[in-house]
């Protein structure tokens, strides 16, 4: 009986339903001391001095560092550097310059952390203050003849001019996607330890891409890359924010080398909103050509992406992927993006799960209502005009995202978007709807198509070990933040090498354990390491049967290993030996039972989705609920139903609190105005309504040994489109919402222009 | 800074003597001083529900109270749930119905759903959602938390 394909109950529960379970700030250390960031309360301002003998002199206080106690250089891009992005980068503490409200100027070190919160309080910094820029549309400087203007990512294919010739209809509109992020309900958290004896600093609370930061680190501290290791401890969920490498990761581990003791760091939420990453926050101008059928023969957008402050480790993966993947799932022959990335005085911001595709897809669905509407066409006809048709695919579309060619690799987009609408029962919804808008009630409905990404590469390593109890350990460079991963894993590999899955152990994120790995991000653990998982299986099983064929006199291709027993194919009754003797075996021969495998691609796999919503808004206060959404997506195969349903329905609600809820705003003078859960509006169980979720398997990914396609990030990608699409339903003004969130101020001002 | 008090907490029905100054939570109390991590800070202002404990069988956030406050009450956390290695049903059906993945915000979901459902062990549908939309989740979309908790309502009536 196989694992892979069933909805096996997770193996990483237990300690996580008991308590037991070691979050970052669950770590205990003898000795340990506590660290507090001092933040700038300013958005830009010349740093004129930091004033810290009254806060050293507070109980309690061992150390309080600033810049000038320190030799560190900026935190570096990790991913899409395009060239001129250095001199944008964060330094660990500011210098001279504070650039948004939250920006670390200094850190005190105390014995427990209300000593050290107090002590912070008594650092006195002085800011000459600047104005503050905080419209990307109108940048100013970064810095004296640098300006704030970045760089601009273009993607471009086919021939402008001659679609715009073609098209007998042209529009133009300005589409806003606001600031939010991950908001992971665990704060970011970090600990360092100076192993004085080894030379090695340690660092606990690593995620998402330890072996990156550990190199990272390494450079910045000055130290051998084996002097530094990273431990990933359980992680409270990550959505793209958490992990990359922060001011705060590199302070405690100099901090401990510093002082000598372990140095705990742990973000509490209102630094969280304000220190850790941003997103989404753009602002698209587009100008659209169609026929008369709908057909769109041109798209010409041009967007501008506040990314806060400084550039941080993401580059310009955010506006990359926007201009590479907004054309979606349709022809569109003719296509120019120029995508601006701007920086103002604001928190930096990097990538949020389905980063670059929750906002292109809002504009391209935008687009898509707006065409129907022009030409009195059903939102649906107008998509499957413009649906690349299925002979067309592979469909290459000319240029990269993340250094890779896209191409769609496989898939029959109007084949879905059949099955969504059949499973809606359209036309009686549409009726309905119809009639209950007639009795005064304003409901509606929208659809969004969407192409997702997943599985980047380069590489993935995984080795896998069997000891002579039989027990199996995985061990890869991928981290884990919530996903089941280890479950996954486990089950491709307990099919892979005919063990049960409780045998299996699945090691992530130790930088001691494995010397490389490419970390959780881009949706790429299940193809990636589960494809490495499944060779590295395949490996251990073949030496495994060649052992055995000695021990058991026999050839080993008539044996077979399934629950762990090696023996002859067939007769259930003869002689067998366990995987734990095998490996005993090869112990005693001076080696082990052990493979490691590496998966290589040089191109992502495209899943891709349909995505429906029907939304009700009360008259009286212009709110909008949600009351119904549905998830089409093609996988390509499924290693666990459960967990993939999981992370649809999760990803659906965090799209629903970037369409009508959450977004950071500031006042004219640059301060944040969302600093805790009483502002920034989280999706509660109340807005967040039954998500029906339709998961396909028709088109295997032809890219991996598995077929697999990843599932992370397509819960989250349509919704904006899909419930700006229903608004403007309700509100019988199609077109009319340009802008999520969706307020209830935009819907009222949408009614009363009506 | 201010004096340090002598107290006394009653934790899963056990006893921990705990020297703490007056303003320390008892939230950070519990995580330090009883070691016991499982209940978990996702704001410390009261929203989120990480930290919801059982005082006295309701559920509280603990990251809201003083521990010299909690003297001479009953405290549960999410260490108290199973015994002797048995899970408690709604621990069983959270696994079951996958109502976790981060796991962050299980033990307060869980101290949460214990103290409606043994104040109202019929609490079903729209109520039983109301009651759990006091509580944060950012990676499951409640889905299967309200299930995982209509199937343990179920089990806990038996
Ligand atoms: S930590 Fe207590 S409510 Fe959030
Ligand atoms: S499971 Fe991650 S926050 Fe609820």
């Amino acid at each position: 009986m196989s694992y892979v394909g069933r909805s096996v109950r997770r193996l990483e529960d237990p300690p996580l339903l008991t308590g037991e379970a070691h979050f970052v700030a669950d770590l205990d250390f003898p000795d340990m001391a506590s660290m507090r960031v001092v933040r700038s309360p300013v958005a830009n301002g010349r740093l004129i001095g930091v004033e810290t003998a009254e806060a050293a002199k507070a109980a309690g206080v061992i150390a309080v560092l600033t810049a000038a106690d320190l030799d560190l250089p900026p935190i570096d891009v990790r991913m899409t550097n395009a060239s001129g992005l250095d001199p944008y980068r964060q330094p660990v503490l500011a210098e001279g310059r504070v650039r948004y409200v939250g920006e670390p100027i200094a850190v005190v070190i105390a014995e427990d952390p209300y000593q050290a919160e107090d002590a912070a309080d008594l650092v006195w910094a002085e800011i000459g203050d600047l104005e503050p820029h905080l419209d990307p549309l109108r940048p100013g400087e970064f810095e004296n003849g640098i300006p704030a203007r970045v760089a601009t990512v273009e993607k471009k294919y086919g021939d402008i001019e001659d679609g715009f010739e073609v098209s007998g209809h042209v529009l133009e509109v300005e589409l806003r996607v606001g600031r939010h992020t991950g908001v992971p309900m665990e704060t970011r958290g970090a600990i360092g330890i100076w192993d004085e004896a080894e030379g090695v600093v340690h660092m606990y609370g690593a995620a998402k891409v330890p072996h990156y930061n550990r190199s990272a680190i390494a450079t910045m501290l000055g130290l051998e890359l084996d002097k530094v290791q990273l431990h990933e401890n359980h992680v409270g969920g990550g959505f793209g924010v958490r992990g990359e490498l922060y001011p705060e990761d590199v302070l405690v581990c100099e901090a401990a080398r510093l002082l000598g003791r372990p140095i705990r760091w742990i973000e509490d939420r209102r630094e969280h909103l304000i220190a850790t990453n941003h997103s989404r926050d753009q602002v698209h101008r587009v100008k659209v050509g169609f026929d008369d059928t709908g057909f769109i023969h041109v798209i010409d957008d041009e967007f501008w992406q506040d990314q806060g402050a400084y550039v941080r480790t993401h580059g310009a993966t955010v506006a990359d992927l926007t201009g590479a993947m907004l054309p979606g799932p349709y022809l569109v022959p003719a296509y120019r993006s120029r995508g601006h990335i701007v920086l103002t005085n604001k928190t930096p911001a990097g990538t949020y799960r389905s980063p670059g595709r929750y906002e292109g897809t809002f504009v391209r669905e935008r687009i898509l209502d707006l065409v129907a509407a022009e030409l009195g066409m059903d939102p649906v006809d107008s998509r499957r005009v413009n649906l690349i048709p299925r002979d067309r695919i592979p469909f290459d579309r000319e240029y990269s995202a993340l250094a890779t060619g896209v191409t769609y690799d496989s898939g029959d987009y109007e084949r879905l978007l059949d099955r969504v609408v059949e499973r809606l029962g359209y036309a009686d919804l549409r009726a309905d709807l119809e009639r209950r808008r007639a009795n005064g009630e304003l409901v509606g409905l929208g659809v969004a198509c969407f192409v997702e990404k997943s599985g980047l590469g380069p590489f993935d390593e995984v080795r896998i070990e069997v000891d002579a109890s039989g027990s199996v350990e995985v061990i890869t460079g991928a981290a884990s933040l919530g996903q089941g991963i280890e479950t996954s894993i486990a089950q491709i590999c307990a099919d892979g090498l005919g063990v049960n899955i409780e045998m299996v152990r699945v090691t992530h994120g130790q930088t001691d354990r494995i010397d490389r790995g490419m970390g959780a991000f881009a949706t790429r653990v299940t193809v990636m390491t589960g494809s490495a998982t499944s060779m590295a299986a395949a490996e251990v099983r073949e030496k495994a049967l060649e052992q055995a064929a000695g021990l058991l006199e026999a050839n080993p291709a008539d044996l077979r290993i399934e629950r762990g027993r090696i023996q002859v194919e067939g007769s259930p009754e003869g002689p067998f030996v366990t995987l734990g003797d095998v490996a005993a075996a090869a112990v005693e021969a001076g080696g082990e039972l052990s493979a490691t495998a590496e998966f290589n691609t040089t191109h992502m796999t495209y899943p891709y989705g349909v995505q429906a919503a029907v939304v009700e808004i009360d008259r009286a206060t212009a709110g909008c609920r949600v009351t119904d959404y549905l998830v089409g997506y093609d996988i390509g195969r499924t290693v666990n139903p459960m967990l993939v349903e999981g992370q649809l329905v999760g990803g659906v609600a965090q799209g629903i609190g970037g369409a009508l809820l959450e977004t950071f705003r500031y006042d004219e003078s640059g301060q944040p105005l969302a600093t805790s859960f009483m502002d920034y509006l989280v999706p509660t169980a109340s807005e967040t309504p039954h998500v029906e979720v339709m998961v396909s398997e028709d088109f295997p990914s032809p890219l991996n040994p598995i077929g697999v396609k990843g599932a992370g990030e397509g819960g989250i990608n349509g919704v904006g489109a899909a419930i700006a699409a229903a608004v403007g339903d309700a509100l019988g003004q199609p077109g009319a919402v340009t802008e999520l969130p969706i307020t209830p101020e935009s819907i009222q001002a949408i009614l009363s222009r009506g | 800074m201010t004096a340090l008090r002598d107290i006394t907490l009653l934790v899963n029905g056990q006893e921990y003597a705990v020297r703490v100054e007056p303003r320390k939570t008892l939230a950070d109390t519990i995580r330090e001083d009883c070691r016991l991590t499982g209940t978990h800070l996702g704001c410390e202002h009261g929203v989120c529900g990480a930290c919801t404990i059982l005082v006295d069988g309701s559920p509280v956030r603990s990251c809201l109270l003083f521990a010299v406050q909690c003297e001479g009450v009953e405290i549960e956390t999410v260490e108290g749930l199973a015994s002797d290695g048995v899970l408690h049903p709604l621990q069983e059906a959270f696994w079951e119905h996958h109502g976790l993945q981060c796991g962050f915000c299980t033990p307060g979901f869980l101290m949460l759903a214990k103290g409606a459902l043994e104040e109202d062990p019929g609490l079903t549908g729209e109520s039983l959602k109301e009651v759990l939309s006091s509580n944060l989740c950012r990676c499951t979309g409640y889905q299967n938390i309200l299930a995982a908790v209509e199937a343990a309502a179920v089990r806990m009536r038996r």
